[in-house]
């Protein structure tokens, strides 16, 4: 890290410790599972799939959010720093770590994971998701280590069209994704058309959330220098994909109430109007309904967006707007209404919750360890030379102006075309 | 270096998937099966039909549910959410909600209907699986290799008729009969019998039926125009579940 100080370098270990330690936490929880067969989670043959898969979506959808680093730069030109790419390409690696995680708990027989490219099933999307999936894993790698093996301040000459090429995949994936839910006639709550973009919506929304406030930390930590309007124009895309995905909750909503088809009302019912059963859905998606409207506000209101406080408040909202939904009410909540009168209750237990406590941990030490090699080449560059090579126009800020700005966008900040750095 | 790499295996993924689907093609056409009786003229369609007035006549019979679960070595679990069934009851308002307005009399919405594996002709379940571990054989039945099952339990999400189970723990009934032990992780099913199918026999349910006296099962081959099954199914009304869905279901109920 920038500032090797004592205390910041325990704060680090202790992080580290902590997450090891939940790590280990789940990783003997998963050894009661594969022991004991999946009995010991809350799925039943009512709700076969429940938090790990919904983790799963969640995560492919943070994975694809990289895209909204890479496009800007690689193909509209901006003068970012090749830094915020790399970061964004380090916590795709660690959310596609987490997903194939996921799948892999999830799974009865998980040494048999392999089948799936022994005895390829070109009809299945699961299939597909997983060949999408691991395509991605692999471009996003090979960047992050072309980048991080290259000499600071250089640009292997390999990543840019590797880049490009990633980036068909990370809508790819979100995409095969959603169609693995919405081919499924049993399951009238999911097979809806308008799901895969729902789906990108809510991930550019989520992922951009997630990079704002990463970008956000690791700049108060002087880790790395990512300029304001990367993340002035990372905070447009939130908002622009928050209002999309709202709407496209609102024309589902539109459909299921208008048409009052049973499969659809119930499945609506189920979601967002409190009973008895089904107290939990309700609840999470009222709660997470709530905060994506409160993220709106704040960030369509341009004197609370510019108010770093606020914005790193709405982009909380938002991520935990979209990990509510998604996260862990959207797959279990597509068994209702069942298909045959049973009890679609559904709540994950002790087991689960560690063994989802010891995938994020070990996403997040993935992260922490991809980002030391990263903090090195941005101090290996030196922060008022990133700063000035990518903006020659603005010569006279030195490092140390730059390192003195405040965390996120200065009040003055509007994304301007030229003078970046209006201080 | 590292663009042809990827390249390489987009093309040796696209092969082998391609490879993977032909030789699967062709494994499923042999697979013709040495099951079934004498070859009619085309491909058999196994078919049951139930006749629930007939079924009903015997409150609380289980003979054909007794017989499968028997010789398939199908356990009970304690916990009913997590229990394996091949062929069991539900009330009628259950199994054929379009069926139910407010004037059904309550006896009727709670009257038991067996209720299996539908073997459809257009199964989302063996669509969905990413290993072929389910799979439609030529005769119709749709069929279940535990051994090449991962547990991923996409089959059970894209039934609509609820016929898949997991086994969630380990089974408790040891295999007495000749069908195989199943593991914990894996999804099974009604399998019409296919090992009595082989040598010419009628799936147990249908036999037990048989020798109760009730003669509600009747199974047969549809393409064969003078079946049994297939007099009931173009004489008489009977209804099949969720047709709307496409999925073609095998099993019919006469009303």
């Amino acid at each position: 890290m920038r500032q090797d100080s004592a205390g910041s370098s325990l704060v680090l270990r202790a992080v580290v410790g902590c997450l090891s330690l939940l790590v280990v936490t789940g990783i003997v929880a998963y050894g009661v599972q594969y022991g004991n067969g999946l009995s010991v989670t809350g799925l039943s043959r009512a709700v076969p799939w429940g938090l790990y898969i919904s983790q799963f979506t969640f995560l492919v959808g943070i994975a694809a959010s990289s895209v909204l680093v890479v496009l800007p730069r690689y193909v509209h030109g901006a003068n970012d720093s090749a830094d915020l790419v790399t970061i964004g390409e380090a916590i795709s690696v660690a959310a596609l770590v987490e997903a194939f995680s996921f799948v892999l708990v999830d799974l009865g027989r998980p040494v048999r994971l392999f089948y799936v490219l022994l005895h390829p099933a070109p009809s299945s999307l699961m299939f597909w998701d997983v060949l999408t999936l691991t395509g991605y894993l692999l471009l996003c790698s090979t960047v992050l280590s072309l980048t991080l093996c290259s000499p600071p301040g250089t640009h292997p000459r390999a990543v840019r069209p590797l880049v490009l090429v990633s980036v068909p995949f990370a809508f790819g994936i979100h995409v095969v994704t959603a169609l693995l839910y919405a081919g499924l006639a049993a399951r009238s709550g999911w097979m809806t058309a308008i799901l895969a973009p729902k789906f990108l919506a809510t991930a550019f929304a989520s992922g951009s959330a997630l990079l704002l406030l990463v970008t956000s930390a690791l700049d108060a930590a002087h880790v790395v220098r990512i300029e304001p309007v990367a993340r002035n124009r990372l905070a447009t895309m939130m908002t622009y994909s928050l209002a999309a995905a709202l709407l496209c909750t609102g024309l589902e909503t539109f459909t299921a109430l208008y048409s009052g088809l049973p499969g659809l009302a119930e499945h609506f019912a189920h979601l967002y109007i409190p009973a008895h059963q089904s107290l939990g859905p309700a609840v999470i998606m009222l709660a997470s309904t709530a905060l994506v409207v409160f993220a709106l506000v704040v960030l369509l209101v341009s004197p609370l967006r510019r108010r770093a406080f606020w914005l790193h408040l709405a982009s909380g909202a938002v991520l935990a707007a979209v990990f509510l939904e998604k996260g862990l009410v959207f797959v279990p909540s597509g068994f209702a209404p069942p298909t045959l009168g049973d009890d679609v209750g559904y709540a994950p237990t002790a087991i689960e919750l560690l063994i989802v406590a010891g995938i994020h941990s070990a996403g997040a030490l993935v992260f922490l360890t991809l980002l030391r090699p990263i903090s090195a080449r941005a101090r290996g560059l030196g922060l008022g030379m990133a700063v000035s090579a990518h903006d020659s126009r603005s010569p006279h800020l030195g490092g140390t102006a730059a390192r003195d700005e405040s965390a996120l966008p200065p009040p003055a900040t509007r994304p301007s075309p030229a003078g970046v750095f209006t201080v | 270096m590292k663009p042809s790499f990827t390249r390489r295996l987009l093309i040796v993924g696209t092969g082998v998937t391609v490879l993977g689907g032909i030789v699967r093609g062709a494994a499923s056409a042999m697979g013709a099966d040495a099951a079934v009786r004498p070859p009619r003229p085309g491909r058999p369609r196994w078919a049951l039909v139930v006749d629930t007035a007939l079924c009903a006549r015997r409150e609380g019979c289980r003979a054909c549910i007794d017989a499968c679960h028997g010789a398939h070595s199908v356990g009970a679990s304690r916990d009913p959410r997590h229990e394996v069934k091949w062929l069991w009851k539900e009330p009628f308002a259950e199994t054929f909600p379009e069926q139910i307005h407010p004037l059904v009399p309550e006896a009727k919405q709670r009257l038991p209907i067996l209720v299996t594996c539908n073997h459809c002709s257009s199964p989302p379940c063996t669509r969905v699986c990413p290993t072929g571990a389910t799979f439609r054989r030529a005769d119709g039945v749709v069929a279940m290799d535990p051994h090449r099952c991962i547990g991923c339990r996409y089959c059970m999400a894209a039934c609509p008729y609820g016929a898949r189970s997991f086994n969630w723990e380990t089974p408790a009934v040891a295999t007495t009969g000749s069908y195989p032990q199943r593991r914990a992780g894996v999804v099974e099913k009604c399998t019409f019998c296919t090992e009595r199918l082989a040598v010419g026999r009628s799936p147990a349910c249908v036999d037990a039926c048989r020798q109760q006296g009730a003669g509600a099962l009747t199974f047969g081959d549809l393409a064969d125009e003078t079946s049994a099954v297939c007099r009931l199914v173009a004489e008489r009304q009977v209804l099949r579940r969720r047709p709307e869905l496409g999925t073609q279901p095998n099993v019919y109920y006469l009303v």
